[in-house]
């Protein structure tokens, strides 16, 4: 099987993109492609490679009324993902090889052609910060990298083995950090608003303290730490410092981080509310310089559903987290749209540095790379809306309100998903 | 009695003091005098909310202020029927947004709900259409208290509350009282000072236009009045404070310390008060303390508050 997408803008030029069975022919200037073979007209929208989102959770299997891993395939190929590592704070918990290998099946059997499902190995068993989990085992099922989710391991011994046994098989460990002693049961960010609405809030010290001991552990060991969601500046300058002095350290932020701020929790809005919590403007911008210059490696979703009712409640009984999927390119492409990024960053932020760090199949348009790409149109705008999500849930400050870019079409392994 | 209702009302609710304007607050002063009177009165009771229902829904414990809005509510021949959460589904797992649907079924006119939340009172006033009174929710506000303050506040210094100082003493960081009553008397032209060690202030307090002092002795001196916060034992629990004796011995408003105060100075209390703990006993007793004026103040100001929703729609 062998087709030419023809007239597509990849980095502000035109070009034909000429694939074979599941891979990329080549790439060439717009009018250069065969005409012997059959013709795909890309009508001039945009070409990226598939998406790859390292960070996001299925609920899938426990919490299926949230997303299960047929929706959540669903939102992510609709969202322009080729590629996604699923969490492991199921139920439950992906510590066994047996959960790993439910997901994977689920995965190919709902969505045999793509997105590619890769699951995340929980450190410890039940995400308990109780010793190991098999690590080897769930490797070989399938696992690509290895984190204690959002229970943060707040035993440096523990953290310490655990980084040192998962590089011992090439997994990369993810960290979320969070001193969950520093402000027990906060709400949101500790500033003004909080201030102003009476909760208790996170200080960015809560999530920088514990970015900082990682660091020094991964510098120490000499071993690749990966540090989940950062939300803040502080934790930004950590990163900074130690990537300059050579430590093997890999960043990723969300996109809610790069585009909102703590505001929007007022009125206890509880669809704003997410864990790391939105910080101020100010660490938004810092963000976006550090995403920018690459300090940040790579922008993520945290897509996190929950179901409507579980939202409709006052701010302290609200679950955290956002979904992503579907969003977060449109939201990326305000970005570009403001010249604070330019599309080869897009697709260095949200395609090779991610499939770069964790090992996966990245589409770079070179010969013999996967045919895994999109045509997105930056132009058309949509609403929020339950009717227009392919996920199970709707859960986002977004929610009413219009995007403007959506994808329109995805090809992976050369086929076209829609 | 003054009832007139020509002002224009423009709120559904009241949440918080900050959703008012510098007119609402002095109208609405000017009717609790008025009702003022009514409560000194033989017979203590007015026809003017005959046939309205208000529920009292109260998730977290109260006597005072959910006593002062029933002898209110009734003085104002409302109906009056009171919810706790012991008494209702909320403890078999009911959610507030349930709980609310329900009451909202019984067609009251008005709402007052105490909850633990921040923000509880905001929530079920987008849920439902009856009017909604904030009787305290979580740390964020406590309207009627802020409101009864500033009417105790205005019998001793009259209308005009610029060139006074009020001192904000004790736990601002877990205080409705503080959050409501430092917004109010800044828009009543007071200057709020604040004190408290550091580990009861918000981080970022310079945002709220007041002077902070960590030594009570300083933050005293000028002052025209003195409000005490009530001390939660929790604090200490949570490591914020060392041992209460501790506290007291730097904290506790005493005879001596007040004396540093500008003449006249008063002191005020949300209540229940922990004599000896943030309060001296003598202070407590003393003619400067305004507590009962407060308790009685409570009462005519929420009179005024149920009639401005009652009479929203006549």
């Amino acid at each position: 099987m062998k087709f030419c997408l023809t007239n597509a803008r990849y980095l502000d030029s035109a070009v034909d993109v000429l694939v074979e069975n599941d891979r990329i022919v080549t790439m060439l200037p717009h009018g250069k492609g065969p005409s012997d073979v059959e013709q795909v007209d890309a009508n001039g929208l945009v070409l990226l490679p598939a998406l790859t989102d390292c960070h996001v959770h299925f609920r899938d299997p426990g919490f299926e009324y949230k997303e299960d891993i047929d929706t959540g395939l669903e939102a992510a190929s609709r969202g322009g993902f080729g590629s996604i590592i699923c969490m492991p704070n199921t139920s439950p918990t992906n510590d066994s090889a047996a959960v790993t290998r439910y997901m994977l099946e689920k995965a190919a059997r709902t969505h045999p052609y793509g997105p590619r499902l890769f699951p995340a190995a929980a450190a410890t068993p039940g995400l308990k910060c109780e010793g190991l989990s098999p690590l080897a085992e769930l490797k070989e099922a399938g696992c690509v990298c290895v984190t204690n989710d959002g229970r943060p391991m707040s035993n440096t011994e523990l953290m310490r083995r655990a980084m040192e046994y998962a590089w011992d098989l090439g997994l990369r460990f993810t960290d979320h950090c969070e001193d969950r002693e520093l402000a027990p049961g906060y709400l949101m960010n500790e500033g003004e608003v909080s201030a102003k609405l009476g909760v208790m809030g996170q200080p960015v010290v809560g999530e920088a303290i514990q970015v900082a001991r990682d660091v020094m552990l991964s510098e120490y060991l000499d071993i690749p730490v990966h540090i989940a969601h950062v939300s803040c500046a502080m934790a930004v300058d950590v990163i900074r410092h130690a990537k300059e002095r050579g430590v093997k350290v890999t960043a990723e932020t969300c996109t809610h981080y790069l585009m909102l701020d703590e505001t929007e929790l007022l009125g206890y809005n509880t669809l704003a509310k997410v864990n790391p919590p939105l910080r101020t403007a100010r660490d938004r911008e810092c963000l976006r310089k550090a995403v920018k210059e690459g300090v940040i490696d790579i922008i993520v979703t945290d897509h996190a559903p929950h179901a409507e009712y579980e939202k409709n409640t006052t701010l302290d009984l609200a679950p955290n987290g956002f979904i992503g999927l579907e969003l977060s390119l449109p939201l990326v492409w305000e970005l570009v749209r403001e010249s604070v990024l330019n599309e080869a960053d897009v697709v260095r932020l949200m395609a090779v540095r991610p499939n770069e760090i964790f090992n996966l199949p990245c589409n770079r348009f070179n010969p013999g790379d996967p045919a895994d790409f999109i045509l997105f149109d930056p132009d058309e705008e949509w609403v929020v809306a339950r009717e227009n999500l392919f996920s199970k849930s709707c859960n986002t400050p977004y929610l009413g309100k219009t995007l403007k870019g959506r994808v329109k079409h995805h090809w992976q392994g050369g086929r076209q998903l829609f | 009695m003054n009832t007139d209702n020509r002002y224009l009302w423009n709120h559904k609710d009241l949440l918080d003091v900050s959703a008012l304007s510098q007119e609402d607050v002095l109208h609405l002063l000017d009717l609790a005098q008025s009702f003022q009177e009514i409560n000194s009165r033989p017979v203590k009771k007015v026809p003017t909310l005959k046939g309205k229902t208000v529920i009292l829904f109260f998730v977290e414990n109260s006597t005072r202020t959910k006593t002062s809005f029933d002898v209110a509510a009734k003085r104002l021949s409302a109906d009056t029927f009171s919810l706790a959460k012991s008494g209702s589904s909320l403890n078999k797992g009911e959610s507030l947004k349930d709980t609310a649907l329900t009451l909202q079924a019984v067609s009251p006119d008005i709402i007052v709900i105490r909850h633990s939340s921040s923000g509880a009172a905001e929530y079920i006033a987008n849920l439902l259409p009856c009017s909604i009174v904030n009787g305290g929710d979580g740390w964020h506000a406590h309207p009627t208290q802020a409101l009864l303050d500033a009417y105790a506040l205005r019998s001793v210094w009259g209308s005009d509350f610029s060139g006074k100082t009020l001192l904000i003493l004790g736990d601002i960081e877990h205080s409705r009282v503080a959050r409501s009553n430092i917004f109010l008397l800044q828009l009543l032209g007071a200057k709020v000072r604040l004190c408290g060690p550091r580990t009861l202030l918000p981080r970022q307090v310079d945002f709220w236009g007041c002077e902070i002092f960590s030594d009570l002795d300083q933050a005293v001196e000028d002052t025209d009045a003195i409000m005490c916060l009530r001390l939660q034992l929790e604090r200490q629990e949570a490591g914020l404070l060392p041992m209460l004796s501790e506290y007291s011995k730097r904290y506790c408003l005493t005879e001596k310390r007040l004396a540093r105060a500008n003449k006249g100075a008063v002191v005020l209390h949300p209540g229940p008060m922990n004599r000896g703990w943030e309060i001296a006993s003598d202070v407590a007793d003393s003619e400067q303390c305004l507590v009962l004026d407060q308790v009685s103040a409570g009462v005519a100001v929420r009179m005024a508050v149920l009639y401005l929703l009652g009479t929203r729609n006549n």
